[in-house]
């Protein structure tokens, strides 16, 4: 008898597929979902900046996501590559930069900015997954270098007819003027397109924890460090002298910064503990910045230094298997044994 | 620590660090008790069923053979073999190649039964009821005293015994005491972590004497003081069963049975040791390192049945579930039996299925062609259907880092799936390429679909071509 007759054919009339393991696959794993998610925890962000700074804030969000998904495209197009444009990346990296632009910037330098945060940010470096750096970030310094005046010039929310204003750090900083904690955290303050309302930010960030979209290690350890630093400036200079740490958190870009900037997953280290060094890393230089330095704000140069040392996060923070290192000199074979 | 793990500590539950928790989907054959498959009309034994040298055909075709004749001599020249028997009395076929649920390829022996109405007779009209045979009945305890630890030891091996968990080690092997590394205590493994398998479950509830008493003879074979034996807690039956088995035993605690947090891949040994014990086993060494051997609740029982009854090693429990399966079941099926045959005696394959899997859902293989017969290792089937396997799109390492926070052995999947895609394995060794299990939490949880464990497969394959 053939054996291979011990297989009746009418009992199975379904086409079997062959693949590897695993063959489940855990719910919502999939980087487009992930992305999706981001884009949900943006929303409140979006709605505080159109609240506050009106057509400005909407021109700003329209143009940057038109110039970047294009570039995209384009991009793409020209490498003969697939479009990548289904993962909704590259809309993160344009809401975001348009929320860290001042809302009177000229559109044709938030144009180039976008250009440029995804043209060398993201797709020079070969793309999704590829960047050292936040490519949002990117566009951002590249602007602050080219457009250093319009970059530093701020509008009263709230109004039809701008008028220029100090943001709260730049008061802080240069006129010694603190503005009240509570007008920051419902955002009613200068600043750029998205980073005004704590509360709002707060509760996309959130949303982006809960759906494990970002790590929390890297927002607690940004704000952590931030927090650290504030309340060492509020013991050395006295409470009336310096804002305090709240009004640290709570003004300019942290929370921004700390919820969907440092989370991102690309620019920052693989391992737990790296992304605590991480984060914790980039509050300190945040706070550096904004105390010592010549900007009244720091976040974005902390995150690009950040960016900038994963690579050496990573290795030193390079997981121990559980049972350490592979014994290299015992010449056995490391059993290959699967659970039960 | 995840919240999951938290509970479990505050709990009690044994534990270990990072894994993840598929749906277990147990409810689907957990409450079905063990059938017997009636005899098929043929099965195919490979001789290849465990880890080491495959076994050697001794009968030439035509000859005859009943349940439990040996087949396949071990290799005497080879460390590590096994013996393989006949699971259906008829007449032997000549070899044939055939493929294995795990991928690989084997010599095999066919066999091909004896007319029907030889195989069934008035008394048991369904065939032997080999579930009593086997595993039935009463347990004396004083029974095992009589042996010693050298007639143990042979009766294992005279029966072929291997890993029933899926690595296939030969038992006698394990149940033989190092001078320089005597072991302390015998973990007995009942996790079944894979999603949908129920046939170890099945075994503890039915058959909780034969599995402690197999660990007695286990443990007086080893020579060890202490047993434990570890069991997941979504498993309530068979923690109870298994309680009131050892409480019978009256050895002053020194047998316990410890309940472990139902989490993937509880059952690899490198997690469970930690988990019970709190010891680490080095990575490229074995768990007799820190002075424990373990062993499959499913060998055990083997083992009580092979040294007090005699039998050997020619059937063995198998659950057939999934959603993909009309009726699912656990079975006692003789080994190498198609798998088609377990599928049709399960009320054959629902019509949305869509992958056949010889093992659970995480390590298992998928399998096209269900003539691949059942061996000793292959604890279950796993049919899923297009809505279980639903995939996202593959797009490139977004470098989340989720697949280190679940890797359970502690290792940085993506860089090693990095290094094997560039052809640097030096690069993938140091980071521990070799320590890997396939587990599979790693590629479970990548939000870019990437996979990883067969990058990490075939650099380890890679790795020990260049070795040898
Ligand atoms: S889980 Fe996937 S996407 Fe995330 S780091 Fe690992 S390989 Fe990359
Ligand atoms: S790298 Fe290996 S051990 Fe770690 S999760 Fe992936 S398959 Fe499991």
């Amino acid at each position: 008898m053939d054996p291979s007759n011990v297989e009746s054919g009418e009992h199975f009339p379904t086409a079997l597929e062959t693949a590897a393991g695993p063959h489940l696959l855990a719910p919502g794993a999939s980087t487009r979902r992930m992305m999706l998610d981001v884009l949900i925890g943006l929303v409140p962000v979006l709605a505080a900046a159109l609240w506050y700074f009106r057509l400005a804030a909407a021109a700003q969000l329209l143009v940057a996501l038109a110039v970047a998904l294009a570039t995209e495209w384009v991009i793409c197009r020209l490498r003969g590559r697939a479009s990548s444009l289904s993962d909704a990346s590259v809309c993160i990296t344009a809401l975001l930069l348009a929320c860290s632009l001042p809302p009177q910037l000229p559109l044709a330098a938030t144009a180039l900015g976008s250009f440029v945060a995804v043209a060398l940010g993201k797709m020079a470096f070969g793309g999704l997954g590829q960047n050292l750096f936040n490519p949002a970030m990117v566009g951002r310094a590249f602007l602050m270098i080219c457009f250093p005046a319009s970059m530093t010039q701020w509008t009263e929310p709230l109004t039809v007819h701008a008028t220029t204003q100090a943001t709260p750090l730049a008061a802080a900083r240069f006129a010694g003027e603190f503005i009240e904690l509570p007008r920051l955290l419902v955002g009613n303050v200068a600043g750029c397109v998205g980073e005004t309302s704590a509360i709002l930010i707060t509760l996309g960030g959130l949303w982006l924890i809960v759906r494990r979209a970002a790590d929390w290690r890297l927002t607690a350890g940004m704000l952590a460090g931030v927090v650290v630093v504030a309340v060492v400036e509020e013991v050395v200079r006295g409470a009336d002298q310096s804002l305090g740490w709240a009004r640290h958190v709570s003004a300019g870009a942290v929370l921004l910064g700390a919820f969907f900037i440092v989370t991102d997953p690309v620019t920052s280290p693989l391992s737990k503990s790296g992304r605590w060094l991480f984060g914790i890393l980039v509050g300190l230089l945040t706070m550096i910045i904004r105390l010592l330095a010549g900007y009244p704000e720091g976040v974005m140069f902390a995150v690009l230094v950040g960016n900038a040392v994963t690579p050496l996060l990573n290795r030193w923070t390079t997981p121990v298997p559980v049972g350490g290192h592979t014994r290299r000199a015992a010449g056995r074979k490391p059993a290959d044994t699967g659970p039960g | 620590m995840s919240i999951a793990d938290c509970l479990a500590w505050l709990r009690g539950e044994a534990s270990f660090a990072r894994g993840v928790h598929p749906p277990t989907r147990k409810s689907l054959a957990a409450d079905q008790p063990i059938e017997i498959l009636p005899p098929p009309a043929m099965v195919t034994v490979p001789l290849q069923q465990h880890a080491g040298a495959a076994a050697r055909a001794i009968c030439p075709p035509r000859s005859r053979v009943e349940v439990g004749s040996l087949i396949g001599q071990e290799d005497e020249s080879a460390a590590v073999s096994a013996r393989v028997h006949a699971s259906l009395a008829g007449r032997v076929q000549p070899l044939v190649g055939v493929t294995l649920p795990n991928g690989r390829h084997s010599l095999a022996v066919p066999i091909a039964g004896d007319e029907v109405h030889s195989r069934t007779n008035a008394a048991e009209p369904q065939g032997i009821d080999w579930f009593a045979r086997l595993y039935g009945g009463s347990w004396h305890v004083e029974d095992q005293q009589r042996y010693f630890p050298r007639d143990i030891r042979a009766a294992v091996q005279q029966a072929g015994i291997v890993g029933l968990g899926g690595a296939g080690f030969p038992t006698h092997l394990k149940l033989l005491p190092q001078a320089t590394r005597p072991a302390h205590t015998l973990l007995l493994n009942g996790c079944e972590c894979e999603p949908y398998l129920t046939a170890d479950q099945r075994l503890m509830v039915e058959a909780p004497a034969a599995v402690v008493t197999g660990l007695l003879l286990a443990q007086k074979a080893i020579g060890c003081e202490r047993a434990v034996i570890a069991v997941e807690e979504n498993k309530p039956e068979a923690i109870a069963a298994l309680r009131g088995a050892v409480e019978q035993l009256d050895d002053q605690g020194r047998t316990t049975v410890r309940v472990c947090q139902t989490k993937y891949p509880m059952g690899g040994e490198r997690q469970l040791i930690p988990a019970v014990f709190g010891l680490e086993v080095p990575t490229g060494g074995y768990p007799l390192d820190v002075g424990i051997v373990v062993l499959n609740v499913a060998t055990a029982a083997a083992i009580a049945s092979a040294v007090l009854r005699g039998h050997k090693l020619t059937h063995r429990v198998v659950s057939i579930s999934g959603e993909g399966i009309r009726e699912p079941k656990n079975l006692l099926a003789p080994i190498g039996t198609a798998l088609s045959e377990l599928i049709a005696a399960c009320g054959g394959l629902a019509d949305d299925a869509c992958r056949v899997i010889a093992g659970g859902p995480m390590m298992g293989f998928a399998v096209t062609d269900l003539s691949v017969p059942l061996t000793k290792g292959t604890g279950g089937i796993t049919v899923l259907t297009r809505r279980q396997l639903a995939a996202s799109e593959q797009t490139a390492c977004i470098r989340c880092g989720r697949c280190l926070d679940v890797c359970p052995l502690g290792l940085a999947p993506t860089r090693i799936a990095h290094a094997v895609r560039h052809g640097q394995l030096e690069l993938a060794d140091q980071y521990d390429m070799m320590a890997c299990c396939d587990c599979g939490c790693c590629a479970y949880v990548c939000p870019a679909q990437i996979p990883l464990v067969q990058y990490i497969r075939q650099g380890k394959a890679q790795r020990l071509r260049r070795t040898d």
